[in-house]
């Protein structure tokens, strides 16, 4: 299972100024009310807490105060071989700043050694438009112009999480009895309620669970509603009825969609039936219920239902 | 030993927007608590401590943003401590950092809360797959409307309760400057005419997405004297839950019960629809209007829908409720709770502007969060307590 999402940032006057400044291929740095310039700048001044508005444009050299070798680089990171990662004092700052290092072997790294910056030749506002190498003392190369003129105000950050779900041993009874075509519930040994999807543990008494119980796939909605709105991630098109589905024999209601019944025609306390999908498209899934749809019996008592709601 | 009694001195918040694309997150918590500070005319180097709340980290996809925020927000050298229970943290982060105070270990303590929701997808967020369920789930909307829908049918409401509650917050809010939403024009009639987006819940009777952040300082018995209108704390409850149980109790959760009682014996109130002046209330989609003022022992079970019905909740009524707008006129998420709480000391302090309940002397700030299952709620007053 996979979790993510571009988050947008806005970056406000000091980062902006900094990722701007990378994009034009120049290092600013901010000063500090006491006179120290840091590169980053810091958004606000951590002495005397006020908004950093100063800002000084420094030359992309500077050294080394500490560093670490990165032996195997992993996804993401700045260069796809091994590379340092240092601290390195911009000249003209006071404070360090980390950065990559493209060097051959930890044999060609020593704290003091002077570096100058290698700029990407596409660069978007970004600490990654730029490594440092060595500074052999040539003149560097010239940075490509620009690709905008736009104060980089918004940056990306796309975010992505990948989940392998390790399902509990009762919650492994349920998918497996899903696979059969089976609801298997729970209950609690204390309260006697019946949950479905089982727990391993009953919520209002704390105590494990272990009798299994085998539930109707016909049950009560005891409450729903009208999804029409559409959004990112959506797995239904709207509009879709969601309901809360009380099986026969289970104390808890559990969340499924209704068709088969005009979405105006849902009603609390109606009867309704697991609808399950061609058996060859199974798997240890609740989707293997397609929907539940009305069975036609009469509305069940508000009163059966009401200490559900 | 008691508590040290403690009060609010500094109020600050921003400007509500869709989007605060010209500010970072520390830029718009700083916003905030520079506000707050300047209220309370204290510097960040003479506050103790910060207490930082926001909503759960994938609202901005940042993962322990006090991490990131504690240079810019002044807590380098002091205790810094964040505050997470879900929608109410807001209310809960005031409620930990007056607790500092009340149990004598700081003396000034500045709390903070914020969301930037323009950075991320809040519905995406809260419908994020789960194994185990149908993906039927549709938002915190998609969450909160089957609820509203039973809700309607336990107490016999009548449709419109809603939208009259839409209707009364967002002309509130225009007498807000802060407000997110200055929707002018809104009647109950404009509200049931747009669109139905979780039926029963229509888009006007929900709550907007926000940027925003607010900030107070919190201070012991020997600072507050000083100051010329102290909200005193009169008392706090928070109380938690399952999100789910066999038959627990949706439209009225027990956890919202129990921190009302408690905080009604904590504070010596026996009838607070009389003894309330006037009441900030999460309410992030409208029909929780009513059934968070039976909840809390405002009305009777069922009953809820009459005070809002008869006009009780507006400003002028009986117990005006949210009249700063509410959450259905600004919710930037994580600070939206403390929003509420900062509303009811603005009343007390009596400076809360075109929004002031003439003669506020109590006032109740209340949030929740998850799935109804966290509940926070503070009572402060014009008087420093007797107790």
């Amino acid at each position: 299972m996979t979790v993510a999402f571009d988050y947008t940032r806005s970056t406000g006057p000091v980062i902006g100024r900094f990722l701007t400044g990378l994009r034009d291929a120049t290092i600013v740095g901010g000063r500090l009310g006491d006179g120290r310039v840091a590169v980053p700048p810091p958004e606000f001044d951590p002495v005397t807490h006020q908004a950093v508005t100063e800002f000084v444009e420094l030359p992309d050299t500077g050294t080394i105060t500490s560093w670490t070798w990165v032996s195997e680089p992993v996804a993401g990171q700045p260069l796809g071989k091994p590379f340092a990662f240092a601290l390195i004092t911009i000249d003209g700052a006071d404070t360090p700043w980390l950065q990559a290092v493209d060097v051959a072997s930890p044999d060609d790294i020593e704290t003091g050694m002077k570096v100058r910056a290698r700029w990407a030749e596409e660069r978007t506002g970004s600490v990654t438009d730029l490594v440092f190498v060595a500074d052999d003392g040539n003149a560097p190369e010239t940075a490509t112009p620009a690709g905008g003129t736009e104060d980089v105000g918004l940056i990306v950050t796309p975010v992505s999480l990948d989940y392998r779900y390790a399902a509990s041993p009762e919650e492994s009874s349920f998918f497996r009895g899903l696979a059969e075509g089976r609801i298997l519930g729970q209950r609690c040994p204390k309260c006697r309620k019946v949950y479905v999807p089982p727990r391993g543990a009953c919520p209002t008494d704390g105590v494990p669970t272990s009798e299994e119980v085998e539930l109707s796939d016909v049950g009560t909605v005891t409450t729903f509603c009208v999804v029409n709105v559409p959004f990112l991630g959506q797995r239904i098109k709207p509009p879709y009825v969601s309901a809360y589905v009380l099986l026969d024999g289970a104390d808890i209601a559990l969340q499924h969609l209704i068709l088969d019944i005009p979405a105006e025609e849902v009603r609390m306390g109606m009867r309704v039936k697991a609808v399950w999908k061609p058996r060859d498209e199974w798997g240890t899934s609740i989707e293997n219920i397609s929907h539940f749809a009305p069975t036609g019996e009469p509305d069940a008592d508000f009163d059966s239902y009401k200490h559900h709601l | 030993m008691g508590k040290i009694p403690a009060a609010v001195i500094g109020i600050g918040q921003t400007h509500h927007r869709a989007k605060r694309e010209d500010v970072s997150m520390a830029g718009l918590c700083r916003e905030a608590m520079d506000r707050a500070l300047e209220d309370a005319g204290l510097t960040l180097d003479e506050v103790d401590a910060i207490v930082i709340g926001k909503a759960p980290d994938l609202f901005e996809g940042v993962m322990m943003p006090e991490l990131y925020l504690a240079e810019a927000l002044g807590a380098a050298g002091k205790p810094l401590l964040r505050v997470h229970t879900a929608g109410s943290v807001g209310g809960s982060t005031a409620i930990v950092a007056s607790s500092l105070v009340q149990a004598g270990v700081h003396k000034k303590v500045l709390t903070v809360a914020f969301e930037k929701q323009s950075e991320s997808n809040a519905m995406w967020a809260l419908s994020v797959p789960i194994p185990f369920v149908m993906p039927v789930h549709a938002g915190a909307g998609g969450y909160f409307a089957p609820h509203v829908r039973s809700y309607i049918r336990r107490a016999s409401a009548p449709s419109h309760i809603g939208a009259i509650v839409a209707a009364k917050d967002r002309n509130n809010a225009l007498k807000n400057p802060y407000a997110h939403l200055h929707n002018e024009g809104t009647t109950v009639e404009s509200v049931l005419a747009s669109q139905m987006l979780w039926d029963p819940i229509h888009y006007d009777e929900t709550c907007p997405s926000s940027d925003g952040a607010c900030a107070m300082v919190i201070a012991a018995e020997d600072v507050a004297k000083t100051y010329e209108a102290p909200a005193w704390i009169h008392g706090t409850a928070m109380r938690s839950e399952p999100t789910s149980a066999a038959e627990r109790d949706q439209v009225n959760p027990q956890a919202g019960r129990e921190a009302a009682a408690a905080l009604w014996k904590a504070t010596g109130i026996t009838d607070p629809a009389r003894e309330i002046d006037c009441a900030e209330i999460y309410v992030p989609f409208a029909w929780f209007e009513p059934m968070w003022l039976e909840n809390l022992g405002f009305a009777a079970e069922g009953e809820g829908w009459k005070l809002t019905e008869a006009g009780e909740t507006a400003i002028g009524g009986s117990l005006p409720v949210n009249m700063s707008g509410g959450v259905l006129s600004s919710n930037p998420i994580g600070a939206s709770g403390m929003l509420r709480f900062a509303e009811a000391a603005l009343q007390v302090r009596g400076r809360a502007g075109e929004h002031q309940v003439d003669g506020a002397r109590r006032a109740l700030g209340h949030a929740y969060g998850g799935g109804s299952q966290f509940f926070s709620m503070w009572v402060v007053g014009s008087e420093q307590p007797a107790n």
